[in-house]
């Protein structure tokens, strides 16, 4: 993990970079390590309490909530790493599935044309989160907020303008509905489970997400980031253009979703999304990003996801008092973010 | 930096092959959308005034989140009844119970000729009852509070009985032989949900177990129903408390493999599709077009003539059961966003 030294210590004998770390030890340091223990101990929780957990059928269901909230929790992983916050996460997701749809509807165009034109307003409004924060003094925090409620208002009143009521037209009756359905919202069938695509496009987003981090000068840039701006800044890193890049990212993974929203359900309710930004920053935060930055992994990120889903599901298929559901959720998120934390303690200290 | 400017002309170029995709589409959809509905809209005329009363105006309060299908509708009612009675008609709503007092408060404070009111919370609408009757203002309740409507002093009631509804339900549950029913509840802590649940409880013979889902969240609503239907074969009825949850039950319900069938309280273009095809069994509508009409027109009625319907008593405007026989004509309203 040389990517979290952004500058190196000049002057040394042997560089400590340069130093032979043995497999496990390189294992040991993964960030992501102690949300993977978290995982399976959830896992064989589960297994245990609720019968029909390990039913093909029920993982294929597991997964695909994971996924819904693995799609946004990778990018904003990586925002995340860059030192960032997104609050608007949640509802720019449900702009992005009603502009699709409103712009299809109201122009009678072929469904695609909307799809496309979701992708640069959707773009645009990360593009606009990241020169905000990049221009101006306030934390991501507050910009965002304002995005936030922006948003809020925006997918109300535009929606209720144009279409008369709070939820948008259906538009399974139009042109090129049925291709797009089959990109976003298809379900694909193995052994007689049925799984749904957006499990894919997590994985995609993963494997993406982990090659920049890892692979790439922007990877290091992004860690270099959020390890310390000025010091960043300082050694020529393009600090506001990786920002912007990415609040971009989240846009992209907002898109994913919004689309898949829509195909799915072939309406949108424009109060939808409000709340689902939190759920994207637990799951980061339980994969082991920190919260203040330059550490952290889409990998570990995409498996908070993953425990998100196996607990809230888990409860269900365990058929446990729903008088108390949230409660319990809290309860197995805690449980499964300190054992993590634990994990990740111990692993340093025998570093 | 050169890696940057690469970088920056990479981004553009996919926008410009986005934009060039969606174009070489050009466009449009022989099907559906805008043109279909305006071709629909062409006949309906929008009405006008039907009496020279003085143009009074009325407020209407609401506990209504921002966003939902069903105070649109009640809306819309509210409205067109506004219009022919020549009522400048205001409308106003916040789920937060101390809020909604202030907006009542509000009103009297503009000296409306009439309030209309949702008590979802009563003991905080209580106070702005009082001073609206103090402030010569008459008040009718819609939706929820029925209990407290007359105690409050307001003239009249409209709405359905929540208890009243459920039972409606746990009968027609009843008559279609189910054993096992789910109850999805999509907002915790709402008294009008439980009471709903609590009434199919009373009067269904079979057994009947909630299901807490976060209505915000559709992919969440899905994958939730799915996984209790995965594990609990034995479900043959999935009952839902919203319109826009019906269609998301139905899809869990085909990709759990079960044969559960869904039915739903509200009514929406969905809903009514959805009737028709026989994928949902029947819907309990509690009608909010006729709680926006009547309330306006019963007010009016009541500056007009000081006629007053009732007799103390709540109006009930449901539950109304439809299946597949009434769906194919309600399927053109819901289409309007009147039913």
């Amino acid at each position: 993990m040389t990517a979290t030294a952004p500058a190196p210590a000049p002057g040394a004998k042997t560089d400590e970079r340069l130093v032979k770390t043995s497999p496990l030890k390189k294992l040991m340091g993964r960030p992501e390590l102690g949300s993977v223990v978290g995982a399976i101990a959830v896992f064989i929780f589960f297994s245990f309490v609720a019968d029909s957990f390990l039913q093909a059928s029920s993982l294929a269901t597991v997964l695909y909530a994971a996924s819904t909230h693995g799609i946004m929790a990778v990018p904003v992983a990586l925002l995340m790493i860059g030192g960032e916050f997104d609050l608007s996460a949640g509802v720019l997701v449900t702009t992005s599935a009603l502009v699709s749809s409103m712009f299809s509807y109201q122009m009678t165009a072929n469904v695609w044309v909307g799809v496309g034109v979701s992708l640069l307003v959707t773009l645009a409004i990360g593009v606009f989160n990241g020169v905000m924060l990049t221009r101006t003094d306030p934390p991501s925090f507050i910009i965002t907020l304002g995005t936030f409620l922006m948003l809020t208002g925006m997918n109300l009143g535009f929606t209720k303008m144009i279409s008369g009521t709070v939820s948008t037209k259906s538009i399974s009756d139009m042109e090129g509905f049925s291709s797009a359905k089959k990109i976003f919202a298809e379900t694909i069938t193995i052994g007689g489970v049925d799984f749904k695509v957006t499990i894919l496009w997590w994985l995609a987003l993963i494997a993406v997400a982990t090659w920049i981090l890892l692979r790439t000068r922007v990877g290091n840039w992004i860690f270099a980031v959020g390890g310390g701006e000025d010091a960043a800044r300082a050694v020529g890193v393009p600090v506001a253009k990786t920002k912007i890049g990415l609040y971009m990212g989240v846009a992209f993974g907002a898109w994913v979703s919004g689309q898949h929203l829509l195909f799915s359900y072939d309406t949108v309710q424009s109060g939808e999304g409000v709340g689902n930004e939190l759920i994207y920053i637990v799951a980061a935060v339980i994969g082991g990003c920190l919260i203040t930055g330059g550490y952290g992994s889409a990998v570990g990120a995409a498996v908070g996801a993953l425990i998100f889903g196996m607990v809230s599901k888990g409860i269900v298929y365990a058929e446990w008092n729903s008088d108390w559901f949230k409660f319990f959720l809290g309860v197995m998120l805690l449980l499964a973010t300190l054992l993590n934390h634990w994990v990740r303690k111990r692993a340093e200290a025998t570093k | 930096m050169a890696r940057v400017k690469t970088g920056v002309r990479t981004v553009g170029a996919v926008l410009v092959a986005v934009l060039g995709v969606t174009a070489g589409l050009t466009g449009c959809s022989s099907t559906g959308g805008k043109r279909a509905e305006d071709a629909r809209k062409a006949a309906t005329a929008q009405g006008k005034a039907a009496v020279n009363t003085p143009r009074w105006t009325f407020g209407m309060v609401t506990h209504s989140g921002d966003g939902d299908t069903f105070w649109d509708i009640v809306q819309s009612g509210a409205k067109q009844a506004a219009r022919k009675d020549n009522i400048n008609f205001l409308y106003a709503h916040d789920d937060e119970a101390q809020q909604q007092a202030q907006l009542v408060d509000s009103y009297i404070d503009k000296k409306v000729d009439g309030i209309i009111v949702t008590l979802a919370k009563p003991d905080a609408m209580k106070g702005a009852l009082a001073r609206a009757k103090k402030a010569g203002i008459p008040v009718i309740t819609v939706n929820s509070g029925s209990a407290e409507s007359k105690d409050f002093g307001a003239l009249t009631h409209i709405g359905q009985d929540e208890t009243i509804a459920g039972e409606a339900v746990g009968e027609e549950l009843n008559k279609r032989g189910k054993k096992k029913a789910l109850c999805i509840l999509h907002e915790q802590g709402n008294v009008g949900h439980e009471q709903r649940c609590d009434g199919a409880k009373k009067t269904f013979d079979g057994k009947i177990q909630n299901l807490y889902v976060t209505g915000t969240n559709m992919p969440d609503v899905q994958s939730s129903i799915e996984a209790r239907l995965q594990t609990d074969k034995s479900v043959d009825a999935v009952v839902t408390l919203g319109a826009p949850f019906a269609d998301t039950a139905v899809k869990a319900a085909d990709s759990a493999g079960s044969k559960a069938e869904v039915d739903t309280f509200d009514l929406n273009e969905k809903v009514a599709a959805g009737l028709k095809s026989g994928d949902l069994g029947f819907a309990v509508d509690q009608q909010p077009y006729l709680q926006g009409y009547q309330a306006v027109d019963l007010l009016w009625l009541y500056k007009y003539n000081a006629d007053v319907l009732g007799g103390g008593r709540p109006v009930l405007t449901g539950p109304q059961i439809i299946t597949k026989d009434q769906a194919a004509e309600l399927e053109e309203y819901a289409k309007r966003g009147t039913r």
